[in-house]
């Protein structure tokens, strides 16, 4: 094959071809455009040189070529003429007919396994990346998308060619069952395994040299703490699934913390340039999964400790969101308990808390995933030959990783994640590890003292300056701090009295109502629904927040922002009362690209009214989907003021906050 | 320190002051003094017996300074304060810090409704903690160091004046008719820039009740050679076709960015913000806050005693308040001496100097 190779430096890694791209059209030089073509011609294996029935639509933009793909140091000499051909790129129908020799895919799998295991850190982070990039296709799309993902996934090198590799290897394969499980999405895992084994071929001395260079540069960097735990990977209880899982935690925690606004581009720096990126990336939190990849799910699913079935019937403009069936994870859970051996037991039980319901709200749920990072490290030792920073930093992912899957992280969980990961790579090296467990588990009380439980003292005496005798005070839903401001108004002698807002399917606001009136506070309790009816009576409105984004919006539980709205259209000032630690440096504009699905069978079903069974069958009702939704955004124009342990600002000041106080050692 | 002349329970001394310093007496205002006078409290002069019977008394000091015309609130407060660092017997840093503090919350609690006499006390204190801080090995280098800061400051004031009138002066433009409401030291220098720049521009003052500030401003204006023109605060509407900005002073620049100022601020605010005015505020950077009003309701009240010219009948009440809250949506700009901010900016900045 004297196909050229297009030079690497020519992929412009910020570049993206938007628009219609027509396959087998004169690429440019840049291979940017292969990837259409690649895909475009995919789908068939049979040759067929026209539009696939899925290309790229002219709204979805491409993804980058240079993705962190695999560069799997498996070489596969049966696979490497195709794969030539696909990287050249010219020849991408030619490529295309053949069909990849359909050998035993677990083969291929374990191959790309070791892919895994020769270069954690790599390709796992990039295979997130890869894969979130890709995320914002259509779903019509996904399953070529899936199989560029795939080879995405097999991760590795950091290679832009890696890429188009795998875009080229975007074969259907249809009928070809996973190899761990023969559950639906065959086709894509399978096609991973192709494609990783494919490009593999095309470049591998390249390949393994860049590896290598970028193996030992990775060696220096903190990732390679993964690394060291995979190469002891030892048996668990389940060795697989250990095994996988422990795989996976690296990448898993790439997963934690909230997501970047917009995963794709943080990608594609991660790719260009990886050891400076290092340090930039620790503050950048890492793309959050995106859930239309099927095969990216799946992956995720069979490393999963936790089984979560997957809900049938979606609303389409929801599917990048995890939707589970609920009621089938806790048993299952509760069987496995004694197997979870990497597992600390209190963080099992604070994740099937979180599973149950039983913990919710920003605060608590942070508190007490903390005092349960507390308890594991207290009982944490290091394994022999290992580094304490980066093993327990690894452990500390896994723990995260399965609290994601008990239920998707808060913003608050995320930001308190990240300091203590801080703390811990901070740590000097030669301290000994009783000190570090010891200065780990003081840290991780000062934060709960002076973040949250001093920061609300601080709030609700900022915030009771503003209530005066007369007032009528409205409140939405439960938060915390809005019930310790009024019960501290109450008792320092304000006469006031609070309206109540709740809403279906929750129903918080009856445990407030509940808990207010034992303290003899007046209180009149409605639905949303009659919020524009009841607002006119109000002087002011207190709502809690999950969190604040820089720019001024506040993320907060879902009908708030109806609540801040109806106030605002009566001019009646809303304070928002939120610890300074919720605050995030990401800017949201709509409630959907960010959110957490809840139960849909919650909504159809109402309580002690079982003559409104109208819905029972809903699932065999293709046209009806039903949507739960946990949070939603509100616009900072309908926010008079946010109250925080750092004072009274108004909503433009909080990227000045997380400025002054993120950046050095503020998180102390 | 014991609190010397407080002033009338209902009347800030600091719109007293103000009312002073425009020097216009109506035969009212002066009854009502010498009213206050006979009532035992003694009008705002540093009775002799008492400075000689307490040692230091921070108030007087501020009374003392207060009187001046030319010099602001906030730096009168803080020449009041350096004097008590001057007359200090402490010998620690920490107790310097203490006496300040003591001294710091007399003068706020003498007036609690004036804005940037506790900005700027607040300032001082900061600036005192932030100093205390670094080594000093000697006691008295630092605290010459704080005389010598505290003293600058009264320049700075000055100075301040002189750079917001440059700033603002470029916001003037040739044939233009400006609003001014209020009497403000500030506006009065950037108009005097202006017209010494040989621009052509005429005033609109607003009548000002009841200070009568516009008597006074455009006396000053007179003076100046701009052609003033004297509107009553209820022509401002009418009026406001033909203007092309609005320009005030402030008393004091709350966190949200919005302004406390004369009453009658709010109001014109609202107009020119209905018809697509500009509104321009002029405030030195000491007069930032960390207040946040909601509502006009939300400030400590200020009043004022207001003459009607004819006797009010029993049982007919009088809104006295002195003073209104604009908030921030209707400002356009500020002018400071830190340069031309938006309102969003003041919060940046108190979060800079106060966390």
């Amino acid at each position: 094959m004297d196909n050229r190779r297009p030079p690497r430096t020519v992929s412009d890694p910020k570049v993206r071809q938007v628009g219609f791209v027509t396959p087998g059209a004169a690429p440019p030089a840049r291979y940017l455009s292969e990837a259409p073509t690649a895909a475009a011609a995919s789908s068939p294996p049979s040759g067929d040189t026209g539009p696939p029935a899925i290309s790229t639509s002219p709204v979805m933009i491409p993804p980058p070529r240079h993705s962190p793909s695999a560069p799997l140091a498996v070489p596969n000499p049966a696979r490497r003429d195709s794969l030539q051909i696909q990287v050249g790129g010219y020849n991408a129908p030619e490529v295309l007919l053949e069909s990849p020799p359909l050998t035993s895919p677990s083969s291929r799998m374990d191959d790309a396994v070791s892919q895994f295991s020769e270069d954690p850190a790599m390709s796992p982070c990039n295979g997130r990346s890869g894969a979130a990039k890709v995320a914002s296709s259509f779903p019509g799309s996904s399953g070529e998308m899936m199989v560029m993902k795939a080879g995405i996934v097999g991760g590795g090198s950091n290679t832009p060619k890696s890429s188009w590799t795998t875009a080229s290897v975007a074969k259907t394969r249809p009928g070809i069952s996973e190899k761990e499980r023969g559950a639906v999405v065959g086709m894509q895992n399978d096609g991973a395994g192709v494609s990783k084994t494919l490009k593999e071929k095309t470049t591998k001395a390249e390949r393994r040299a860049l590896q290598e260079a970028q193996r030992s540069a990775k060696a220096a960097a903190k990732e390679s703490g993964a690394g060291v735990k995979l190469s002891a990977a030892p048996g668990g209880a389940v060795p697989a699934n250990i095994k996988q899982g422990k795989v996976v935690k690296p990448p898993a925690q790439k997963k934690d913390g909230p997501q970047v606004a917009n995963p794709s581009v943080s990608s594609e720096k991660k790719v260009v340039d990886r050891p400076p990126e290092k340090d930039r990336k620790k503050d950048v939190p890492p793309p959050r999964m995106q859930f239309d990849d099927i095969h990216r799910v799946e992956k995720a699913k069979r490393r999963a400790v936790v089984y979560q079935f997957e809900a049938k019937n979606r609303v389409e403009l929801f599917r990048h969101l995890p939707q589970y069936i609920h009621g089938t994870q806790l048993p299952d859970l509760e069987t496995k308990f004694f197997q979870l051996d990497p597992m600390h037991p209190s963080v099992y039980k604070v994740g099937l808390q979180y599973l149950s319901g039983n913990i919710s709200g920003g605060n608590a749920r942070c508190i007490a995933m903390l005092l349960a990072f507390r308890e594991a490290i207290r009982d944490y030792s290091t394994p022999p030959e290992k580094a304490l920073v980066r093993d327990l930093t690894a452990k500390i992912s896994s723990y995260v990783s399965f609290l994601i899957e008990c239920r998707p992280l808060s913003i608050s969980m995320g930001n308190a994640i990240r300091f203590l990961k801080n703390r811990i790579a901070k740590l000097p090296d030669t301290m000994p590890e009783s000190e570090v467990k010891s200065s780990l588990q003081s840290d991780i009380d000062r934060f709960i003292n002076e973040k949250i439980v001093i920061a609300d003292k601080v709030i609700i005496r900022h915030a009771v300056t503003k209530i005066r005798d007369g007032d009528v005070l409205l409140t939405y839903g439960l938060s915390c701090v809005v019930e310790m401001l009024l019960v501290y108004a109450h008792e320092v002698g304000k006469q006031f009295r609070v309206v109540i807002v709740d809403s279906r399917p929750k129903l918080e606001g009856q445990v407030l109502f509940h808990r207010l009136v034992a303290k003899g506070i007046n209180c009149t309790y409605t639905h949303v629904n009659a919020i524009s009816y009841i607002m006119h009576e109000v002087t002011l409105v207190f709502l809690g927040a999950a969190s604040v984004l820089s720019n001024g919006t506040v993320y907060s539980r879902v009908g708030t922002a109806c609540v801040a709205m109806v106030a605002n259209a009566f001019r009646v000032p809303v304070l928002i009362c939120c610890e300074a630690y919720k605050f995030h440096e990401r800017v949201q504009l709509d409630s959907i690209c960010s959110n957490e699905l809840g139960d849909p069978d919650v909504i159809s079903k109402v309580p002690g009214r079982k003559d409104l069974n109208h819905l029972d069958n809903r699932a065999d009702i293709e046209n009806l989907q039903l949507l739960n939704l946990t949070y939603d955004a509100t616009p900072s124009d309908f926010v008079s003021m946010i109250i925080t342990d750092y004072g009274m600002l108004p909503p433009s000041s909080v990227p000045v906050i997380v400025r002054e106080y993120r950046r050095e050692n503020l998180w102390i | 320190m014991e609190p010397s002349p407080k002033p009338n329970h209902g009347i800030s001394a600091y719109y007293q002051t103000r009312a002073e310093h425009h020097a216009i007496i109506s035969g009212d205002w002066l009854s009502q003094a010498q009213a206050a006078a006979a009532a035992g409290h003694p009008p705002e002069g540093p009775p002799a017996s008492a400075a000689a019977s307490k040692p230091f008394s921070v108030i007087d000091e501020f009374n003392h300074w207060r009187r001046k015309p030319d010099l602001a609130e906030a730096v009168a407060a803080i020449m009041a304060l350096v004097a008590g660092i001057r007359s200090s017997d402490a010998t620690t840093m920490m107790e310097l810090e203490i006496e300040l503090k003591k001294a710091s919350d007399a003068l706020k609690s003498w007036d609690t409704t004036s804005i940037s006499l506790s900005a700027g006390c607040d300032l001082f204190m900061r600036y005192v903690t932030r100093t205390s801080a670094l080594e000093y090995d000697d006691f008295h280098a630092a605290k010459l160091r704080l005389i010598e800061r505290g003293e600058k400051f009264g320049e700075i004031s000055l100075k301040a004046r002189r750079t917001i009138a440059m700033l603002g002066q470029d916001f003037i433009f040739d044939g233009c008719t400006i609003l001014v409401h209020g009497f403000s030291r500030v506006v009065l220098e950037v108009l005097k820039l202006a017209a010494s720049n040989r621009k052509l521009f005429r005033v609109f003052c607003t009548e000002g009740r009841p200070d009568k500030t516009g008597l006074r401003l455009s006396k000053e204006l007179a003076t100046l050679g701009i052609p003033v023109k004297l509107l009553i605060d209820s022509a401002v509407a009418y009026a406001m076709d033909e203007v092309d900005m609005v320009l005030v002073g402030a008393d004091g620049v709350v966190e949200s960015g919005g302004i406390i100022n004369m009453m009658g601020t709010y109001q014109t605010a609202l107009v020119a913000h209905s018809m697509n005015k500009p509104v321009y505020v002029a405030a030195e950077s000491y007069k930032f806050a960390r207040l946040y009003p909601l509502d006009q309701k939300d400030l400590e009240p200020a009043l004022r005693p207001i003459e009607f010219g004819v006797p009010i009948p029993a049982g007919v009440e009088i809104e006295k308040s002195a003073r209104d809250y604009t908030p921030p949506q209707y400002l356009t700009l500020l002018f400071t001496d830190l340069g031309v901010l938006t309102p969003s900016v003041v919060s940046d900045e108190l979060i800079q100097l106060y966390l």
